[in-house]
């Protein structure tokens, strides 16, 4: 009876077909999956294109518009380059100060995140979920408060980027964490060296590389990101991008997206030469 | 006993001395983060901002329960289900387009330059922020859901194509001739072996994608492409904060749900069917 209790549901309904081998063995086959699947997926597309108001000949019938505005944005206004400097270093100055005050407050929490340090499970799972609740709110919004509550400008962006940071890299470094080797951390215990101690000896540099790695992968996120924050306010190249596409200007909008992508760039190969090092 | 503690403070004191290093790299972050605060506009927090902060925080622990309730278009319930199908149909659209511009940027199927223009096309399509698509695609769709849709699909194909090109490039192609010695033309050969090698990982992907495009579906209404987004700020701009705080905790729940069974199910999938 014990067998039958681990069949998932599908198989008890749907019987496997029974193939008889010509040594007399017999071997299940379980029916196919696939078609209960597709039928799922096939009631979720109508509800969703229902819901969504999905309308393929709309798209059709002004997909010349796109042209328009992306042969526009590909002939970006040069004219418009030193407008968008300050801004830019406006976005840059908002997502480094965000980045490390996140990382460096990521980094304590993680650490009693992890369920290989701390052994505690309430305060654990408690960890977890602040940590959760923390990521599963958009950057956007986090601007938008701090912008009512600190007045506009870069100062509520780079708080905002800091609690973005914050829940992105301490989720991914409690993930590290808990894949390192305990061999030395138990050594240090077994001498006599507290909790504290040992962490720091025995798991600190094992954890450091990893978590320089994430923090480099978190800055470029952010500068990507918070190039949108001021659209709320928040300082930085979203409140120019904002009004250049109310103006219909874009031509200046292809120039601010070139900028992005060049600095993106450049920070990706930065950050590639840095982490090379560290590895 | 002696020699070995003598053996240990050898290899103690052969240890590089990274100390200067150190230093070095904090100060140059610390100087860093002193540029960086400049621009920075923090002139205390006012009287005002101290309100506003109160009323927040009194409006998130007060939700309008009401809301969850009411089964019209205004409803919690609606919105977050519009939000859903923008992310689901994206998601879905998005995947679909991004598998012909993966197999065209692998370097182990086309000519190194085919691959380098493909890759670079879907580069650009990265560098767009949603949002800014949002704002081109607002263009031609006009406001509201399906809007979101349309930015959904495109913007998606950056990341997910860059993700399948890494499961092409890692095709078993041993399977593949010996699918060509057992006589197998080229439509088998992608039946049986091309099709389960990929089938995994790109469903991994499409669905990892999902939980992104969800986040990025709540934000998309800002600038009115659908979803919850509107609402949420509508209600901000307003200052009602028991309807922000209903709508905040229901996205919060409805984000960590998804991420929760999505985590479940590509677990499942890279350890193969149970």
């Amino acid at each position: 009876m014990a067998k039958t209790d681990k069949t998932p549901l599908f198989d008890r309904v749907f019987k496997p077909e029974i193939i008889t081998l010509e040594n007399g063995h017999t071997v299940e086959r379980p029916k196919s999956r696939v078609p209960l699947i597709l039928a799922l997926l096939l009631i979720a597309i109508i509800i969703a294109s229902k819901s969504t108001g999905f309308d393929f000949g709309l798209l059709i019938s002004r997909f010349g518009q796109l042209g328009v505005i992306l042969g526009k944005i590909f002939n970006p206004n040069w004219e418009f380059f030193p407008k968008v400097i300050p801004p830019l270093l406006g976005t840059i100055k908002m997502s480094i100060v965000g980045t490390v005050v996140g990382c460096v407050l990521a980094l304590p929490i993680s650490i009693f995140a992890s369920s290989n340090i701390n052994k505690n499970k309430p305060s654990l799972l408690v960890i977890r979920f602040i940590i959760s609740v923390v990521r599963s709110l958009p950057a956007i919004v986090y601007a938008y408060f701090f912008v009512l509550v600190f007045g506009l400008g870069t100062f509520a962006g780079s708080l905002a980027i800091a609690f973005f940071t914050f829940g992105i890299v301490a989720k991914m470094l409690y993930e590290n964490i808990e894949t390192i080797d305990m061999g030395p951390y138990e050594a240090m215990q077994s001498f006599g060296a507290t909790t504290l101690e040992s962490f720091w000896t025995a798991c600190l540099p094992q954890i450091l590389p990893q978590f320089f790695d994430n923090c480099l992968y978190c800055f470029e996120l952010n500068v990507r990101n918070s190039s949108i924050l001021g659209y709320v306010g928040a300082g930085g190249l979203g409140l120019l991008i904002n009004e250049r596409v109310g103006l219909r200007q874009y031509n200046d909008v292809g120039m601010i997206l070139l900028t992005i992508f060049v600095v993106v760039m450049t920070i990706d190969l930065v950050n590639d030469w840095i982490r090379s090092k560290i590895v | 006993m002696n020699n070995y503690s003598e053996n240990v403070l050898e290899k103690l004191s052969s240890e590089p001395k990274n100390l200067w290093k150190r230093i070095l790299i904090f100060l140059l972050i610390l100087s860093l983060v002193i540029w960086g605060n400049t621009g920075s506009n923090f002139n205390g927090i006012t009287e005002k901002g101290m309100n506003v902060a109160k009323a927040i925080l009194y409006g998130i622990t007060h939700p309008e329960t009401l809301l969850l309730f009411n089964w019209t278009s205004k409803g919690i319930p609606m919105l977050l289900l519009e939000t859903i199908s923008i992310a689901f149909l994206g998601t879905l659209i998005g995947s679909l387009l991004a598998i012909p511009f993966a197999f065209l940027s692998a370097t182990n199927i086309v000519p190194k330059w085919v691959s380098l223009i493909f890759r670079s096309i879907t580069m650009l399509i990265r560098t767009i922020p949603a949002l800014v698509w949002a704002l081109i695609w607002i263009r031609v769709t006009g406001p509201g859901a399906f809007c979101g849709v349309v930015t959904q699909s495109i913007a998606s194909i950056g990341m997910v194509s860059k993700m399948y090109i890494t499961a092409i490039e890692n095709l078993d192609t041993g399977v593949l001739e010996a699918l060509d010695a057992c006589g197998c033309n080229t439509l088998e050969k992608i039946r049986v072996g091309v099709i389960p090698q990929l089938s995994a990982s790109f469903i991994s992907t499409a669905i990892y994608r999902f939980d992104i495009n969800l986040k990025d579906a709540t934000i998309l209404g800002i600038v009115g492409a659908g979803g919850i987004g509107f609402p949420l700020t509508d209600a901000i701009a307003n200052a009602r904060w028991n309807r922000v705080g209903a709508f905040v905790i229901c996205l919060v729940l409805l984000v960590i749900i998804i991420e929760w069974i999505s985590t479940k199910i590509r677990a499942r999938l890279a350890r193969g069917r149970s």
